[in-house]
């Protein structure tokens, strides 16, 4: 299938839906691992918006991205919870021992903040690719990268 | 042998999963029979991953488990990680469970369990009581939004069912993005069909034939576990075209959220779910008159939601029996972050913060001295000891210049750095702001420089914060621009030292 194919099916798949907008996103994503712009055209025209109208709500969600994030992406808590049990420290010195700060992806590995993830009562919380890790330190989460990305 | 695994996100984030295998390996390995059950969490979140084994019928608990303390499940004599009868421990056995009466006692996604333990009899009375009756019931209740506003639930449903049109709908908001609030997300994994019924109430008591369950990207097994229990209720017949077969339609539908923490602002959320940028609206129109898709619609949270199938099998008075003054029924508490103790403890409201901190949590997870617990999320204020007679209510939070919120409770010990955490607020206030507004816009982010230059020792600068807050207070548009000088000043207020350390250190 060609990437119009794709993005056709993907289109055929919620035509007709209340509110479809992000659902077709969030399909996008999955196939592509981001919402690439020339998209923007085809799903205003499919859902009669402007192509404005399209890209200015990609824009507004973080989860939307312009380009594909590194094949592992390890999301890293930085709210208050996660702040009570050493979170900041823990994000300061994975970004050490890592070499790469939040928001930046290096080969293979994406870093990136995440403002909870409902593990609050096992903080401080990450997620490396699905897997969700409480009572994260940043030894165990490096652990968990050297295994993926083996 | 009969074994309850937790499936719920913070006990496979603590390596459910990896007990869980073991448990089958040795089972195997032993050629003994043993019964896996995959159930919700207790919400005793410490002691996860917290294995169950079934002994002269009496569920026993273990935890925290590791692969490595389960050979010992399987041979005579006592298990180091054993806690006796699991509603025993005083935790649990301390609780009032309404809402969250079946979770962790059953497989989630079990029909047969849901109907073994109550299920579906709200959704039964209330097609036997019809519309009307119902709403009546809720209203009597005294329940009211448990999402923060704490608005009472019977006048929003009375507003949407008096609203004359073909299609209404109703809208669960479990865009769950306070730090310190996991309480839906751990009713959606755990004891899914509940949201569903309250859902299914609601409609029939408005006359909505529609639902949306609106669920952040952040929680992929509630997402999961939602739609596999919506399938689940649509092929027995249970919602679809009629409800149980006798009742009028109503349907539900997942829709994901996309990670915006301003979208669990009703207006932005009811944006989001129509295909916008999840910019909030300007109030009236009530959602409730013109929500989604300019429908009537009934936005609530799960919890407000899920409380409903008890109310109407046990009647509102009986649910109003909970509680205090104004603030009926019982309130899932979420204690959360430095506390040796954290998880979800359900209890009618009432209870005192320095016992909710001390006796329930057992003080800090690190053993130094308590120094302050932020009450409702990131708008929340923080509360000193010199609050901890204060009653976990609505009205109580309030006059104290605070909220009860989502009911999360994130527990500081003395290291916390309050100006961090007063920073910290601004910054995530301009970080998920709509951006609709110019007090919340702009505001924040002036927030976040004036407190650095509070930090580098600036002696006018924080009048001019007082000033601006007040500034955010009074003049935003919602709850994220209104609400996030509350844990600034708190934490001004009660560490007044921390804002002016730089200053004395400079001269």
């Amino acid at each position: 299938m060609t990437k119009d194919d794709r993005l056709d099916a993907i289109l055929a798949a919620h035509a007709g839906r209340e509110g479809a907008l992000l659902p077709i996103l969030h399909d996008l994503q999955a196939e592509f691992g981001c919402v690439p712009a020339d998209c923007y055209q085809p799903i205003a025209d499919a859902l009669r918006l402007s192509r404005a109208e399209v890209s200015g709500v990609v824009s507004f969600y973080h989860d939307f991205r312009d380009a594909p994030a590194g094949k592992h992406v390890i999301k890293l808590c930085r709210a208050e919870a996660c702040q009570s049990m050493g979170g900041a420290e823990m994000i300061a010195r994975l970004e050490r021992a890592l070499g790469m700060k939040i928001g930046e992806t290096k080969g293979d590995v994406t870093l990136e903040a995440v403002y909870c993830l409902g593990l609050c009562a096992c903080a401080p919380a990450a997620m490396v690719g699905d897997r969700l890790v409480g009572r994260a330190s940043s030894e165990r989460i490096e652990a968990l990268v050297a295994e993926v990305s083996a | 042998m009969k074994v309850w695994v937790p499936c719920d996100a913070a006990a496979v984030a603590c390596g459910a999963d990896e007990v869980a295998a073991a448990i089958a390996s040795a089972a195997g390995l032993r050629g003994e029979e043993v019964e896996i059950i995959r159930n919700g969490t207790r919400g005793m979140i410490w002691l996860e991953p917290l294995v169950e084994v079934e002994r002269d019928g009496v569920r026993h608990g273990f935890g925290p488990m590791t692969p490595e303390d389960v050979p010992a499940l399987f041979e005579a004599g006592d298990h180091p990680k054993a806690l006796g009868p699991v509603e025993d421990i005083p935790f649990f056995a301390k609780q009032t469970r309404l809402t969250f009466a079946r979770c962790g006692r059953t497989d989630p996604l079990s029909l047969a369990d849901y109907e073994a333990g109550e299920g579906w009899r709200g959704l039964r009375r209330a097609l036997d009581l019809g519309a009307e009756k119902t709403v009546e019931e809720v209203t009597t209740s005294g329940l009211r939004g448990r999402g923060g506003a704490g608005f009472p639930t019977g006048i929003k449903w009375k507003t949407v069912a008096g609203a004359e049109d073909a299609q209404k709908y109703i809208v669960c908001n479990a865009d769950e993005g306070d730090s310190g609030s996991f309480a839906d997300r751990m009713l959606m994994e755990g004891d899914p069909f509940c949201l569903i019924e309250g859902m299914a109430i609601a409609g029939l008591a408005v006359g909505a034939t529609k639902g949306f369950i609106y669920i952040r990207s952040e929680y992929p097994h509630a997402i999961r576990t939602m739609v596999a229990a919506i399938n689940a209720a649509q092929s027995a017949g249970i919602i679809g075209d009629s409800l149980m077969g006798q009742g009028p339609a109503f349907d539900l539908e997942v829709r994901v959220g996309a990670g915006a923490y301003i979208c669990g602002e009703e207006t932005s959320l009811l944006n989001s779910l129509e295909g916008k940028r999840g910019m909030v609206r300007a109030k009236p129109p009530l959602p409730a008159l013109e929500g989604a898709f300019g429908k009537p619609t009934v936005v609530n949270n799960v919890l407000s939601l899920a409380a409903v199938p008890w109310i109407m099998t046990h009647g509102g008075a009986a649910y109003a029996e909970f509680g205090l003054g104004r603030s009926r029924g019982t309130i899932p508490i979420q204690i959360a972050g430095n506390v040796k103790q954290g998880g979800l403890f359900e209890t009618a409201f009432g209870m005192t913060l320095g016992t909710l901190i001390n006796e329930i949590g057992g003080g800090t997870a690190s053993g130094r001295p308590f120094k302050a617990v932020q009450v409702g999320g990131p708008l929340g204020a923080y509360h000193g000891p010199d609050d901890f007679d204060l009653r976990v209510c609505y009205e109580a939070f309030a006059d104290q210049g605070g909220l009860v919120g989502h009911a999360g409770f994130v527990v500081h010990d003395e290291s916390a750095d309050m100006l961090a955490l007063a920073r910290y607020a601004m910054e995530f206030c301009a970080i998920e702001s709509c951006g609709k507004c110019t007090p919340c816009r702009i505001g924040a982010v002036r927030g976040m420089e004036t407190l650095d230059r509070v930090a580098a020792g600036d002696r006018e600068a924080i009048e001019l914060l007082h000033e601006l807050c007040e500034v955010m207070e009074k003049g935003s548009l919602c709850a994220m621009g209104g609400f996030t000088p509350y844990p600034v000043r708190s934490a001004i207020r009660l560490f007044p030292q921390e804002f002016s350390r730089i200053e004395e250190a400079a001269e």
